[in-house]
């Protein structure tokens, strides 16, 4: 996306269209989103999609969606616990 | 870029159509690579002289699992971040 991010800086410093600037910003939000779904949907495949079949069972089903949250609690987690023991150590 | 706040009406149209556009481009694009990519790996042990028609069904349910889990994902994640605002 450093495309659409050098653009919408070089408007937002010409103080540009506001319609346009909006715009990019929503798209900018969509594509990260997006981003993210590919990668979490890579990694979710691999833990839980078995040998492919007619249509996903109920199992793999809860497995993608728990994965996807536990993802996200892992990442919380670690931030957090990253921001205390940079605290703890006296901060960058 | 330098006219860019001098575009007409029309002009902006079109340009946040190609944009839409491209970005659209882009999504089908990494499905592809990644589909290709997983179901291979999934559906395709030893490659032999040319695909034979076990190997071309489970291709083809591959895609469409894989396109089921995405759409899975995608809700997933819109639920939690749905959630987590709740909470802030």
């Amino acid at each position: 996306m450093t495309d659409l991010d050098s653009y919408s800086s070089g408007l937002e410093s010409k103080g540009g269209d506001k319609e346009l600037q909006e715009f990019l910003m929503v798209e900018k939000q969509k594509a990260q989103f997006n981003a993210q779904i590919h990668e979490f949907n890579d990694f979710c495949w691999e833990k839980c999609v078995d040998k492919p079949s007619n249509k996903l069972d109920s199992k793999t089903e809860t497995c993608l969606t728990n994965c996807v949250d536990r993802f996200i609690d892992v990442s919380l987690l670690i931030t957090n616990r990253f921001a205390q023991l940079l605290q703890k150590s006296g901060g960058m | 870029m330098e006219n860019i706040s001098s575009l007409s009406g029309v002009q902006k149209d079109e340009l946040m159509d190609q944009v839409k556009q491209q970005i659209a481009v882009a999504n089908a694009q990494e499905l592809l690579t990644k589909m290709t990519e997983k179901c291979f790996k999934k559906c395709i042990s030893k490659p032999g002289t040319s695909l034979d028609s076990s190997e071309q069904k489970c291709v083809a349910m591959c895609m469409d699992r894989y396109m089921d889990s995405w759409n899975l994902v995608s809700k997933a994640y819109s639920l939690r971040i749905q959630r987590e605002r709740s909470h802030m």
